[in-house]
């Protein structure tokens, strides 16, 4: 079987030692590592998503896959570095100050990691400052926040002020989740972005980095 | 005779005695509060009608495993008379004009203030996972914990439900349910009044200026127990149309269901 085939489906099966194992051949093989990555690890990534999406599969499988996925993604990563290869993006991603709810936003994390995007996680507990600052730093594309209470809400909006107060918002995009914001309050704040959840999240970063809305 | 005598042995609760049970620090028994298997699984997001994957079947077991190994139950309860339980609710002032438990609590035979804790270790164990990329099996544990939380209320409920009937309290028709502060008009800032009343930074319980409880792996509320029929409300507040979930059906349902006094619904 192709290797790249071979990695996307063990990929799919949650078998990290595997996809370890077939990324190393697929380098020795000179297989560029872009296309590792991309015919690879993140197809085998997008069929978990979809299965996901359609209830065929549920949250332990697409978990163990992106174990998988990381596997493979430590191996390449020092290739790309060395090659100056860019991710299809970089996110910095935070639960807001006052709260400590960071499961979720640290599944939002692991499912961009899988569709190929530089994953800064700062953490819960995230002081506005903080966000910016780093996004800053870091040159990053996209701010991700996650709040799951009503009252640390309000903290987005004060790191939206923030980047407009510093003429950035052209420049760095944000998106924000959790169980009480909503589309209406993303609008209301006005944050690029609102995800629902893990995967809906993807296609939003995703729409946020190619500037669609 | 105290609480936590009855927790060891509900047959052994109080009498006869009339005055209210003042402020007592519980400590559960890991394996009383161990969640059903169900609730995880939900979760998880997985359907009851879904047949679970083999992996995910040993990922629970491992999870619960950590859970028994990680977590210690511990809480405060302490009786609260209505007048008394007002001043808590009212908080800062920030509640919905009107809400289910502002109706239920003055019609109540007895309330109980509650916060329970499983400690902070379990969370850090979950980070601790996600750190080494185990997400499968950290993402478990946090819904085994966050299940088992409840189970823990359950059990302080029930501790109390024993309680009034050894007094003789309880009525053929009573029924017990708690509220929690967050939930249906509620605001969490009622925590803070409730912070005053039972004072748990005694079982290393703080709040946080957005009224969140650290450990994260906590859950504070009001116990109430009177006639059935006084928990019995409609979804119809203005809130409730926000409401994603509508739970307080299942939790009335549930309490007229039961043959027993107790909901097995959770709380709000
Ligand atoms: C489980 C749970 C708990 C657990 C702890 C949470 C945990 N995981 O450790 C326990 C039982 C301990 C608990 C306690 C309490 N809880 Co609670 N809890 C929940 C519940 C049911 C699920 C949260 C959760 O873990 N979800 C699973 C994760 C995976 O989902 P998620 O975080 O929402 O993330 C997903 C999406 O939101 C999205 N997303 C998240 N972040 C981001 C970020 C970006 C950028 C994007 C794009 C997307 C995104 O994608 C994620 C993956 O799909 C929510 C209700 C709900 N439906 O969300 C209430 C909820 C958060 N709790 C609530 C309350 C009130 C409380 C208590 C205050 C109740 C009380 N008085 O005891 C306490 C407070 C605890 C404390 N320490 O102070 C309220 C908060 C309401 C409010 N007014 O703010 C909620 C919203 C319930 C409600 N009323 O509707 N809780
Ligand atoms: S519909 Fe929702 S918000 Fe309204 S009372 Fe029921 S559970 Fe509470």
């Amino acid at each position: 079987m192709d290797i790249l085939k071979e990695i996307s489906e063990k990929l799919q099966l949650g078998d990290d030692e595997k996809v370890s194992v077939f990324t190393k051949q697929a380098i020795e093989e000179k297989i560029p590592p872009k296309e590792i990555l991309d015919k690879g690890l993140i197809q085998g990534m997008d069929i978990i998503g979809a299965k996901y999406k359609v209830h065929e599969i549920f949250l332990p499988e697409v978990l163990l896959a992106a174990k998988a996925m990381h596997a493979g993604m430590a191996i390449l990563k020092p290739m790309f570095i060395k090659e100056g290869i860019p991710s299809i993006g970089k996110v910095v991603m935070g639960t807001v100050q006052g709260d400590l709810h960071d499961i979720g936003k640290n599944l939002v994390g692991i499912m961009l990691k899988g569709a190929g995007f530089e994953v800064i996680d700062l953490g819960n507990n995230v002081s506005p400052l903080k966000f910016i600052e780093t996004a800053k730093k870091e040159n990053a594309d996209v701010i991700g926040m996650s709040a799951l209470l009503t009252t640390t809400m309000p903290v987005m909006k004060r790191v939206l002020d923030l980047l407009k107060e510093e003429d950035l918002c052209d420049r760095i995009k944000t998106i924000i989740g959790g169980a009480p914001v909503s589309e209406e309050y993303a609008k209301e704040i006005g944050a690029d972005a609102y995800g629902y959840d893990s995967a809906n999240a993807v296609e939003a970063v995703k729409k946020l980095v190619r500037n669609e809305k | 005779m105290e609480w936590r005598d009855c927790l060891k042995n509900p047959d052994n609760a109080l009498t006869t005695e009339e005055e209210n049970i003042v402020r007592e620090i519980i400590e559960i028994r890991v394996n009383d509060v161990k969640p059903d298997r169900n609730e995880v699984l939900k979760n998880q997001c997985i359907p009851p009608d879904i047949e679970p994957s083999k992996k995910t079947e040993i990922l629970f077991k491992r999870a619960m495993d950590l859970f028994l190994e990680t977590s210690h139950p511990k809480g405060i309860v302490s009786e609260i008379s209505i007048p008394e339980f007002e001043v808590v609710y009212s908080g800062e002032g920030l509640n919905e004009k009107k809400t289910p438990l502002d109706e239920i609590f003055r019609k109540a035979d007895n309330l109980a203030l509650f916060v329970l804790t499983i400690g902070n270790i379990v969370s850090q164990k979950i980070d601790e996972l996600f750190k080494v990329n185990e997400f499968a099996l950290g993402s478990m544990l946090d819904s085994v914990a966050s299940a088992g939380i409840d189970k823990a209320a359950d059990s302080i409920e029930n501790l109390f439900f024993n309680l009034l009937s050894k007094r003789g309290k309880i009525s053929p028709s009573a029924g017990i349910l708690r509220y929690s502060p967050g939930y249906c008009g509620w605001h969490m800032s009622g925590q803070k009044k409730l912070f005053e009343f039972l004072n748990p930074e005694d079982i290393n319980i703080t709040l946080l200026s957005s009224y969140l409880m650290k450990p994260l792996k906590s859950i504070s509320g009001v116990i109430v127990v009177g006639e059935k029929e006084i928990h019995n409300f409609r979804d119809s507040y203005p809130f409730c149309s926000q409401c994603k979930t509508h739970f307080c059906r299942d939790r009335i349902r549930s309490l007229f269901r039961e043959s027993k006094h107790t909901n097995k619904k959770g709380g709000i």
